[in-house]
């Protein structure tokens, strides 16, 4: 979780940005599914042999969240692909040189 | 058969302009998607109507989505508290859209114009789902969706300024941090209650009211994540370039009802869940949102004398604006979040107009507007700045405007809590609100060239003015408002009173 928090805030360029905020929203479903474990459970199949199951419900909202997730990649990869095309460049102090000068 | 409509308006609310954008996707950028558009919110706002007549017999509307029964099944609820909000998000998602054809016409490619309304609807039809959703995992998709459409929005203004793709960029990744931390604090309530349901959230927290340290964690990040898509002071860094560089109609949208349905939000989780660790709350409240609340006051108003770009302008003084909202939601009783939802509703409508004109003057203008541009612009285009002019005078406090309720029930809510400092900052910001919007007048007004009159867009002026109207309205005759805020206020302090 803090790793990939540390990649957005730490790295220059906007692809890692977006690879970073990926690690980051993956550790969160890792932590949403652990919590739907109960010890010695299974699959929560509908038989008369198995009492103790597994919590489904994590695993619904993170297949949720996980769509989110790579929709908001999806968008943040066209971005950069975007950025590239208008700047040529995706480095972070690149661009911001690059306005300084525009500004003057 | 239409009665069967109306049992499933809940529903239909947000899923209508959902279902939409998805039609409007696929169809060719003509005139058809604004239309499909417009009647598609015509019927929301009917819709809304029929909502509020039935809750207004003080009753609340739970619907339960697929007939699952509430812990278990995903719910809206509609009762005092969002039945106002969801009046004011209809009319105003209607009257941007009548405004937004010509506006959308002109900054950005034709061929574009049929995926910005498909995208538009996305954003309106999960923004109403966050006002309406009584589950807090639904909330994270509805913020995730309305972000997503709303990043895409604000790119689209890269074809004036590229700039515009570096600001989509940057609300990305800090929305989407600010979302994920808000999934590990539902996370964290989840494991400790088992459900995720508002309601039953709150019978289940009760059980732990000694306090537990999870639950603690889970609020925090709860709320640290609401406040960064709510771009409450020192969070708001994404706000003021993606308000500036999106196109002219995003930014009416974005600014006047994006961060005004997460900050209603906010208080609903405050008072009505976490309410009860009192003690919790009472150190949040005192110690972390008012003291940044008094300082977002302060900062966002003078960052805004000292701009040059009118856009930027008004998106710090947004940044402001939303710490009086924070700063009256802080005093954690009646009269301060009454005064908070009264300023949610003012400020929508200031800041939709203002942002509404000064749209409008971007596409006469043919460029960025700066405090040079719009030299004479009181002479040669006189309906959109009187319109302007009535605006930002509502957004300094005057009376006979709405802005001036907004600052009354705020003084008022402040001098009952005997808060004197805030009062002082809160007036300290309105004076330098004066200087920012005199600056903007002096160059309409009073700069050496009078030009003479042209010709204005009827169909744009019109949207304008129907917003600048209502502010007088509600400036002499506000009891709508205050009727609406107090009924909220009522909902959200029965957990104070006991």
């Amino acid at each position: 979780m803090m790793g990939g928090l540390f990649i957005i805030i730490t790295s220059q360029n906007y692809l890692k940005k977006i690879v970073g905020l990926a690690i980051f929203q993956t550790a969160v479903f890792v932590f949403f599914v652990s919590l739907a474990k109960v010890l010695d459970g299974t699959a929560p199949i509908l038989t008369k042999s198995l009492s103790v199951y597994s919590n489904p419900l994590p695993h619904v909202l993170i297949l949720t969240a996980i769509v989110v997730g790579v929709a908001t990649s999806a968008l943040g990869l066209a971005l950069v692909l975007q950025i590239y095309k208008n700047y040529g460049t995706i480095e972070e102090k690149e661009i911001e040189n690059l306005e300084l000068k525009s500004d003057k | 058969m239409f009665d069967l409509f109306l049992d499933d308006a809940p529903a239909l609310v947000v899923v209508l302009p959902l279902i939409a954008s998805a039609i409007i996707a696929f169809m060719p950028s003509k005139i058809w998607p604004w239309i499909i558009s417009m009647i598609v919110l015509v019927f929301h706002l009917a819709l809304s109507l029929h909502l509020i007549e039935e809750v207004s017999i003080s009753k609340i509307i739970i619907y339960e989505f697929g007939n699952w029964e509430p812990p278990w099944g995903i719910s809206f609820k509609i009762d005092g508290v969002n039945s106002g909000l969801q009046i004011l998000f209809s009319s105003f998602v209607l009257i941007s859209t009548f405004y937004s054809r010509k506006i959308f016409l002109n900054e950005i490619e034709a061929e574009d114009t049929g995926k910005a309304y498909s995208l538009w609807l996305l954003a309106i039809g999960s923004l109403n789902g966050i006002i309406l959703t009584n589950d807090i995992f639904n909330l994270f998709v509805f913020l995730e969706i309305s972000a997503l459409a709303s990043i895409s929005l604000i790119s689209l203004g890269a074809g004036l300024n590229r700039k515009a793709l570096l600001a989509a960029f940057n609300y990305l990744i800090i929305g989407a941090i600010g979302a994920t931390f808000y999934v590990i604090g539902a996370g964290f309530a989840y494991a400790m209650t088992g459900t995720l349901n508002m309601n039953d959230l709150i019978i289940q927290l009760s059980q732990y009211s000694d306090g537990q340290l999870a639950i603690f964690a889970g609020m925090s990040f709860m709320l640290i994540g609401l406040m960064v898509k709510a771009a409450i002071f020192p969070l708001h860094i994404w706000l003021p370039a993606a308000y500036s560089y999106a196109p002219s109609a995003v930014s009416t949208l974005l600014a006047a009802l994006a961060t005004k349905t997460i900050l209603y939000f906010f208080a609903r989780l405050l008072f009505e869940v976490f309410i009860i660790y009192e003690n919790y709350l009472i150190i949040f409240l005192d110690f972390i949102l008012f003291p940044l609340s008094v300082i977002a006051i302060f900062i966002g108003t003078l960052i805004a004398v000292y701009q040059d770009d009118i856009k930027k302008l008004l998106a710090f003084s947004s940044i402001a604006q939303i710490g009086y909202i924070t700063l009256a939601f802080s005093l954690r009783d009646h009269s301060g979040i009454t005064s908070g939802f009264v300023h949610i509703f003012n400020h929508a409508l200031i800041k939709g107009g203002l942002f509404m004109s000064v749209g409008y003057f971007a596409i006469l203008y043919k460029d960025r507007v700066t405090l040079s541009s719009i030299k004479g612009f009181g002479y040669k285009y006189p309906i959109t700045s009187f319109a302007l002019l009535i605006c930002g005078l509502s957004l300094i406090g005057l009376p006979l405007t709405n802005g001036f309720i907004s600052k009354l029930y705020l003084f008022q809510a402040l001098y009952i809590n005997q808060m004197y400092i805030p009062i002082a900052s809160v007036a300290l910001s309105s004076a330098l609100a004066v200087v920012y919007f005199w600056k903007i007048v002096e160059q309409m007004w009073f700069s050496d060239i009078k030009p003479k009159p042209e010709k204005e867009d009827p169909s744009i002026y019109f949207p304008i003015w129907i917003i600048t109207i209502s502010i007088i309205l509600f400036g002499i005759y506000s009891s709508p408002i205050i009727e609406f805020s107090t009924l909220s206020a009522d909902y959200l302090t029965q957990g104070l009173q006991k």
